[in-house]
């Protein structure tokens, strides 16, 4: 049908000024973008978190300045520097940072393995939801530091404890995540997908998963800070055994030092981990995946 | 224009033309509700546009559903008999994470077209609409009718002799929706393909159809109908359209005063 369609059409002066007619209204209706540069839109966001940041050290130092209080109760930003310098020149830090984000990316990846399929379960199985979905919400809810004691009695103090613990905390948001995907997808959207003929597992690849992305990936966003935090509890808890140094060792290993710029350093240490995945992995999928699909405010582009 | 007005509308027209759509003692209520659909007899010729017409919830759009064998009929049948239908709602409902071609390529694929041809088939379709330009926009950046014609060209993509049209202009401003109605009928003179094409709106049944049913509420039943002698295009605002919108609407009113008491 369509290769006689352009013939047909040319020589259809009535069609002509159908088309130009319709080009011009498009062309009304249109929604001019503005878009900006990849580089103005980087300094757009990396500009006023730094701000903020050399705002808060400075009034920090001003503090330390002026009220002069106790170097072991409230050290200043030099100290805690110099802490961060001598972990750097020692190599603790830097093997902390190593062992924690192997452990935290291999563990979240587990908890996405293991997460998925079971969200996916949820979202498609009415009985396995009215069974399961209540006590996954409880999961979400529970803190996962909770099971460190049961863990250390069936894994002691092993790699293994350490995972459990990632697993059981972000493993439920990934799950959540995925169902509330799926529940907000657009009951017209599968009727399309009938009606165009897709099979039960067309529609699922090329439906369903397509069109949970968005709620899927906060839930992936979401099972990362779960997995982090566990990963931090563990590791302050968890000492000894073949565990190896991580940022929770480390931390743990300053306050037993009763050395609180070290303590203090780390903690930023952990803080800037978190905060350097989210911008330098998630923010830019994410927003790359609410983009093109107009999800994104105008103010947020 | 001369226009005949048929009461006795459980025959069937005067099989001159091969039939596409027939309908049979079709029934339908929803668990033990009341009826929705009565005692629906109905044949439509292969390469007919008509037009289902009648007020909000007398289940215009249900058999509709049943047609394109989206809803289970309680009684009676109804016999596509190319296979299976296009459809084509009143929201675009394109994938919002797909480009306006792959839309249509995604309708292409899941008919079975081959990857290579895929792309071609896609962008002739989206000629065929005027919309080839806009092959790489995302749906967020089109207009309402604009999506609309995607929509049509996705449907189009199925390649199927029926297409099922639920209120597709429902949601779009007047001008929009008039050089929507010039663009259908030249593809419906195009194409060659079987349109039922559901609405509440009189004018726009009457600009558009070969045939015109009108449906009572509760139940649902085709109580007249109208064939129009094709004689080429009308306009929304031409006379005869007017005219026969009046006499449309007469009726109408008529079967809707019927359910005041």
């Amino acid at each position: 049908m369509p290769a006689d369609t352009r013939t047909a059409t040319a020589h259809d002066p009535s069609h002509d000024e159908l088309r130009r007619l319709e080009a011009g209204l498009d062309s009304l209706q249109a929604v001019p973008e503005t878009p900006r540069g990849a580089f103005r839109r980087t300094l757009d966001g990396v500009i006023p978190p730094i701000l903020l940041l050399v705002g808060l050290v400075a009034a920090w130092q001003v503090y330390i300045l002026i009220a002069k209080p106790r170097p072991d109760l409230i050290p200043g930003p030099v100290d805690v520097f110099g802490a961060l310098v001598s972990a750097w020149n020692s190599d603790r830090l830097q093997l902390a940072v190593t062992t924690s984000l192997e452990r935290g990316g291999l563990g979240f990846l587990i908890a996405v393995a293991i997460g998925t399929p079971i969200g996916l379960l949820l979202a498609e199985c009415r009985p396995v939801r009215r069974a399961l979905g209540p006590l996954l919400s409880g999961l979400q809810v529970l803190p996962s530091v909770a099971w460190v004691p049961a863990a250390i009695i069936w894994f002691g103090l092993s790699d293994a404890t350490v995972y459990f613990v990632i697993l059981m905390g972000a493993v439920p948001s990934i799950a959540n995540g995925l169902v509330s995907g799926v529940d907000q997808i657009p009951p017209q959207l599968r009727r399309v997908g009938t009606v165009l003929g897709a099979s039960r597992f067309e529609m699922a690849t090329l439906v369903v998963l397509p069109a949970a992305l968005p709620g899927y990936f906060s839930g992936l966003k979401q099972g990362w800070a779960f997995a982090w935090r566990s990963l931090m509890a563990a590791e302050i808890i968890v000492i000894g055994g073949n565990i190896g140094f991580g940022l929770g060792s480390m931390l743990h290993q300053s306050r037993e030092l009763a050395d609180l710029s070290g303590v203090l350093a780390t903690i930023l240490v952990i803080l800037f981990v978190g905060i350097l995945v989210e911008l330098v992995i998630f923010a830019p999928i994410e927003r790359r995946l609410l983009r093109r699909r107009g999800l994104m405010a105008a103010g947020l582009r | 224009m001369t226009v005949l007005t048929d009461v006795s509308v459980a025959q069937a027209p005067p099989a001159l033309e091969p039939v596409a759509i027939t309908i049979d003692s079709l029934g339908k209520r929803y668990g033990t509700g009341p009826l929705v659909l009565d005692n629906i007899n109905l044949s439509i010729g292969a390469g007919q546009f008509v037009c289902l017409l009648g007020a909000s919830g007398c289940g215009k759009s249900t058999l509709l559903n049943i047609i394109a064998g989206l809803e289970k009929p309680t009684e009676g049948a109804v016999t596509v008999a190319s296979g299976k239908a296009a459809v084509m709602f009143q929201d675009a409902a394109l994938f919002p994470w797909l480009t306006a071609g792959h839309n249509v390529e995604l309708a292409l694929k899941l008919r079975g077209v081959p990857r290579k041809d895929r792309r071609a088939g896609a962008l002739e379709l989206l000629d065929l609409v005027n919309l080839a330009d806009a092959a790489d926009k995302r749906p967020h950046e089109l207009s309402g009718g604009m999506r609309q014609r995607v929509a049509l060209a996705r449907s189009l993509a199925q390649d199927r002799k029926v297409l099922l049209m639920d209120e597709p202009f429902a949601a779009l401003d007047a001008i929009t929706r008039d050089l929507l109605h010039e663009e259908l009928e030249r593809v419906w003179r195009q194409t060659g393909r079987t349109i039922v094409f559901v609405t509440h709106n009189v004018r726009e049944a009457a600009r558009l159809g070969q045939r015109i049913l009108l449906m009572s509420s509760r139940p649902g039943r085709i109580v007249n109908e109208w064939t129009i002698t094709d004689a080429g295009s009308r306009r929304i605002e031409s006379p005869e359209v007017a005219r026969l919108g009046d006499e449309i609407t007469d009726q109408l009113r008529e079967e809707i005063r019927r359910n005041a008491s």
